[in-house]
């Protein structure tokens, strides 16, 4: 047995068969995190799917309130920061060090500005008391756009859903922030190749899914 | 059980209690009759297969399809027969006829509120003319509660914000349990109350007699009965201090000070119970009694002042 | 391997150092720390069992005030649900036994693993320390308004809630994937043990139904703390909507507490029988489909909620439909005996008597189902009754089974078989007369959460009471016996039940730290005992273990 262990890579766990078997086994345990994902999310999309049959007057309403312009920014930058992981995952495969790093790096700052700009639509919100829950008291008038007139029966629970939907959405992206620092610094090591590159395909994957749900967010509270 | 001797469930006093317990004992003895026969087949199998040689493996045992089959078969025809059945006697209890006389419930913690169609409210008691059919329209002014007559088979929870409804037609005149069935806080299993089922002559005159004016101590004797889940009335201490000879004392607060029990101090403590909280007790009285009208907090105050 | 050359090593003795388990990623440790920290929380929960039956001895007052019973039980509950039942089987005896039964050295993701163990721990913690903080009452189904309407225990235990709830989705996960990839060769779904097929179902619902309850959570704590509307309706929310969410986890979750016990009594019938269980394919499938019909049936918890009358029309069908596998299940369990070769040890003790406690949670499970019937038994004690047969009485009990059934091979130890099975009789008498009263109190009209009641159930809740006593008794005897074993117990052989599944034909007992010195080709079903007649002809215990001393 003591032979088996000298071609054993050095990122193939000792309790695994071969890498092919560790690299499947990492690949199904993410698809099924996914699925988890998609379910805690599918639970706010009820919410959202419920208020907005019962008060459809007042979401419609209320959505004036959002911005699509910034909406939309997010949305390209979000849809770029996807390309930008898939092309990660593609010099990984490759070999090549450099163009992983580099589209690791612009990933990571995509998911920034996403998250600057989510805090200037949350700041122009909070500055005419659009607050999710107790605090909610729409006042004041900026850029001809009267807050007081949202003060409607049911804008509560719209705007509500829209913080704890984009605000766990949001808390995603964060931990994407974290965990493209965290396959960045592995990559600069140059301990990913063609042989072995599991994590960046799964943060790949995680990434793709924010990415989704954003996709599904956008119109449901900006556009419709 | 208890006086009539009932096993299982109580007796039947509603028009469709009936078809309740017939379906509820087909049920019971079927699975009897089957759980006796898993049961039986379990301890002769135990005994008579038991292994006597430690090294006998026995063969496989070739399965028979059509047992199989059959024991699929038969337990859902058994199951969609007892389906349709329960269907149906559940349309029954699900609509109310057109002509029903309709009593408003109103549910909040801890005591039940009973409002007839001519302006008569009463508490804790409800009263009902046998043989003709009675809706609740019912909601909650609190948390949610949920209203069971054991005795009618029915129950339906109450919600704030919305009505929810149960209809029933009761069979003999007497006096059923009404019990609170979602649980609503400390005194939930206080929420008690009666149905009084009575002649229809008899509920003709009750309601007469209830929409004449009472003086206030008798008006107020009437409304403690909402009351009465937590504040005795004979010295008892309950979830509240009881009530009785305290009028004209001192009572001692739970901040250490002590105020004097006066016609103010008892409309405050019902309006703004949190605010003055005797010793020795949690501020938990809710605040659900704010809706109260002055001539009825007259009436309360002139009770708990007559109180010995 | 030189670490292997005397072979007597095991994954107890070859590192006794308290950081060698703290930090362990074997996963049988983390099974045993599993089962330290559930016993804990069973021992937490059953003492306030004990606390809550005396409470009732007789109306009124008899040993706390309402608020201290309204908490006693909702803490009871809470610690029962989530931090014993739900984590029990799977976590414990799944972790354990899994890997063993595939032939694999370890769980797919080993870190993820300690990683739940350790996100359980802290959930139970979170949950607990509501008491500290305030009041947490209600039970454990915390619907609202009231849950958010009392002091900020709620906060708590919802965090806590989420926090298990973590735990359970990524053991679900984990268990999935090492089924899926981690078999060893030969091991083909078909000879798949059925405790096995029972923990993959399970994880199937850990993984799809834990995250909406997490969501749930996540909601009432914002509907707490910052008012969110979406459940108050006060504010304009929905409390039926919340038991809507609440119950779209819930329900499923009674298949993550009762689908284990369905496993463990299969391998037992099977073991105990020496024989095939009847209808393999049939038991093996209908966990999985009892795992997804186990998602459309939730609103028969909400017959009386005022939703509509088509809802309840359409649950209660489904209802049914889930009912008959599980009956067929029963009937397989009792026909695998039926010509086998029965052998009634303490183990199979627990299976005989789950067969008898399940089958009445069973058929009162179909009289609950029924729309009629619901409305005048829901919320009271029938119900009680009817769920402590499911959970304990079913799962419960098989669990006991499990643990009697691989406290050999987890510990090397054996117990004394005489205790065992006076213990099992003592806990199916005690439960039996705990609960049985209660079904008839409950048709009677007697509500559950009652701190007070009516004089004329005082006879049932006395009875209750003293049954209680007698299933605390057979439990403290199970602790005692087992914890006197691992000082003094009689050393276990290779497979002192005579199973056929890896776990025992495979490995040491205890097991090797690696499981496995060289991976177990598999030939034969887990229960294909005549195919196995050889092995059993000398007498002497069933073992194909290799071992570093034959190399």
């Amino acid at each position: 047995m003591a032979n088996a262990h000298s071609d054993h890579p050095a990122h193939l766990q000792h309790h695994f068969v071969s890498s092919e078997q560790q690299f499947d086994a990492a690949k199904m345990g993410m698809w099924l995190f996914l699925v988890t994902e998609i379910l805690l999310f599918s639970g706010m999309f009820v919410a959202y799917i419920v208020y907005r049959t019962w008060h459809p007057e007042v979401f419609v309403k209320s959505s004036e309130l959002l911005d699509p312009v910034m909406g939309g920014i997010n949305t390209i930058v979000l849809l770029a920061s996807s390309f930008t992981v898939a092309l990660g995952i593609h010099f990984a495969q490759k070999d090549n060090k450099k163009g992983l790093v580099i589209n690791l790096v612009l990933t990571f700052l995509f998911a920034l500005t996403f998250l600057v700009v989510k805090y200037f639509e949350y700041t122009a919100k909070f500055e005419h008391g659009v607050f999710p829950g107790a605090a909610f008291d729409p006042h004041g008038v900026s850029h001809g756009v009267d807050y007081a007139t949202y003060n409607i029966q049911y804008a509560r629970q719209f705007f509500s859903i829209y913080f704890v939907m984009t605000g766990i959405h949001g808390f995603h992206v964060l931990v994407g922030m974290g965990l493209f620092t965290w396959i960045t610094i592995k990559a600069v090591k140059g301990q990913f190749s063609s042989a072995y590159y599991t994590p960046v395909e799964n943060c790949g994957l995680y990434w793709h899914l924010v990415d989704i749900i954003w996709i599904f967010l956008f119109p449901l509270l900006y556009l419709i | 059980m208890g006086d009539k001797g009932v096993f299982w469930l109580p007796d039947a006093m509603s028009t469709f209690a009936g078809e309740v317990d017939a379906l509820f004992w087909f049920v019971f003895w079927t699975s009897t009759v089957l759980f006796a026969a898993v049961v039986g087949a379990k301890f002769y199998f135990m005994f008579r297969y038991k292994r006597k040689d430690e090294t006998s493996v026995p063969d496989a045992v070739h399965e028979s399809k059509l047992l199989e089959s059959a024991w699929i078969v038969v337990p859902t025809v058994l199951v969609l027969f007892v389906f349709i059945w329960g269907f149906d006697v559940y349309l029954d209890m699900n609509s109310a006829p057109p002509d029903s006389y309709q009593i408003t419930v109103r549910g909040k913690q801890w005591a039940w509120e009973f409002e007839y169609a001519e302006g008569v409210t009463t508490f804790e008691e409800m009263v009902v003319p046998v043989g003709r059919p009675v809706k609740l329209m019912m909601s909650s002014s609190d948390v949610l509660h949920s209203f069971f007559i054991p005795a009618f088979r029915v129950k339906m929870d109450l919600v704030p914000n919305r009505y929810t409804s149960l209809w029933f037609e009761a069979t003999q005149t007497g006096e059923y349990q009404i019990f609170c069935t979602e649980y609503c806080g400390t005194t939930h299993s206080g929420m008690l109350a009666k149905v009084r089922v009575v002649s229809e002559e008899d509920f003709a005159s009750w309601i007469a007699e209830q929409s004449q004016d009472l003086p206030p101590e008798q008006l107020g004797e009437q409304l403690f009965a909402q009351c009465a889940a937590c504040h005795a009335v004979d010295g008892t201490v309950k979830i509240g201090p009881a009530l009785n000879g305290i009028f004209g004392t001192q009572q001692k607060l739970a901040d250490g000070t002590s105020v004097l029990v006066d016609e103010n101090f008892i409309r405050e403590s019902i309006l703004n119970p949190a605010l003055q909280v005797a010793e020795g007790f949690q501020p938990i009285m809710p605040a659900g009694y704010t809706s109260m009208t002055p001539k009825q907090i007259d009436g309360l105050v002139a009770y708990i002042k007559s109180l010995k | 391997m030189s670490e292997s050359a005397s072979g007597t090593i095991n994954y107890l003795s070859h590192d006794k150092s308290i950081k060698s388990w703290l930090f362990t990623l074997d996963h049988k440790r983390i099974g045993i720390m599993y089962l330290i920290a559930v016993s804990l929380a069973f021992l937490a929960g059953g003492i306030l069992a004990l606390l809550v039956r005396i409470e009732l001895m007789a109306p009124g007052e008899t040993i706390m005030s309402a608020d201290a019973y309204n908490q006693t039980f909702t803490l009871h509950a809470v610690l029962m649900v989530f931090a014993f039942i739900i984590p029990a089987v799977p976590a414990v005896m799944g972790n354990f036994v899994l890997p063993l039964q595939i032939g694999a050295k370890d769980v797919a993701f080993p870190r993820l693993n300690l990683l739940s163990f350790y996100l359980y721990v802290a959930g139970a913690v979170i949950a607990l320390a509501a008491l500290l903080v305030g009041r947490i009452d209600g039970g454990w189904t915390f619907y609202t308004p009231y849950s958010t309407s009392i002091g900020d225990g709620i906060l708590y235990v919802s965090t806590g809630v989420f926090v298990m709830g973590f735990s359970s989705i990524l053991t679900g996960l984990n268990f999935i994937v090492t089924v899926h990839k981690m078999r060893a060769p030969g091991l083909t779904w078909n000879r798949l043990p059925l405790f096995l097929w029972s923990i993959y179902a399970t994880a199937i619902v850990q993984v799809l139904a834990t995250p909406v309850i997490g969501i749930t959570m996540v909601l009432l704590f914002l509907e707490k703390f910052m008012h969110i509307g979406i459940f108050d309706p006060a504010l304009g929310g929905d409390p039926v909507l919340f038991q809507h969410f609440f119950w779209f986890y819930s329900h499923p979750a009674v298949y993550i507490m009762i689908l284990p016990a369905f496993g463990i009594v299969s391998d037992l019938m099977g073991t105990f029988s020496r024989h095939q269980v009847s209808g393999y394919k049939f038991v093996a499938l209908s966990s999985v489909a009892i795992a997804f019909l186990g998602f459309l049936v939730w609103g028969h918890h909400m017959f009386v909620s005022g939703q509509s009358a088509t809802s309840s029309v359409v649950f209660s069908l489904i209802t049914y439909l889930i009912g008959i596998p599980t009956g067929v299940k029963v009937i397989n369990w009792v026909s695998t005996m039926y010509k086998g070769s029965v052998q009634l040890k303490t183990p199979m003790l627990y299976a005989i008597a789950f067969l008898f406690t399940f089958s009445i949670g069973g058929f009162t499970g179909i009289m609950l189902g029924v729309l009629a019937i619901d409305i005048h038994l829901h919320d009271t004690y029938f119900v009680v009754a009817h769920f402590h047969y499911v959970m304990m009485g079913g799962n419960v009990i098989a669990a006991l089974g499990g643990l009697h059934y691989w406290w050999p091979k987890m510990t090397g130890k054996m117990f004394n078989e005489t205790l065992g099975k006076i213990a099992a009789g003592l806990v199916f008498f005690g439960f039996n007369l705990t609960f049985f009263p209660q079904f008839i109190m409950g048709a009677q009209g007697m509500p559950r959460r009652y701190y007070d009641y009516l004089p004329e159930f005082q006879g049932y809740h006395l009875l209750s009471t003293y049954g209680s006593w007698v299933l605390g008794a057979g439990m403290f005897l199970i602790l005692g016996y087992l914890v006197a074993s691992l000082i003094n117990g009689k050393k276990a052989g290779l497979n002192p039940w005579g199973a056929l599944t890896l776990d025992w034909t495979h490995t040491t007992t205890p097991p090797h730290p690696h499981n496995f010195l060289e991976t177990p080709i598999v030939t034969r079903g887990a229960y294909d005992f005549h195919l196995a007649k050889d092995l059993f002809a000398s007498g002497k215990e069933v073992s194909e273990v290799v071992t570093s001393t034959k190399h």
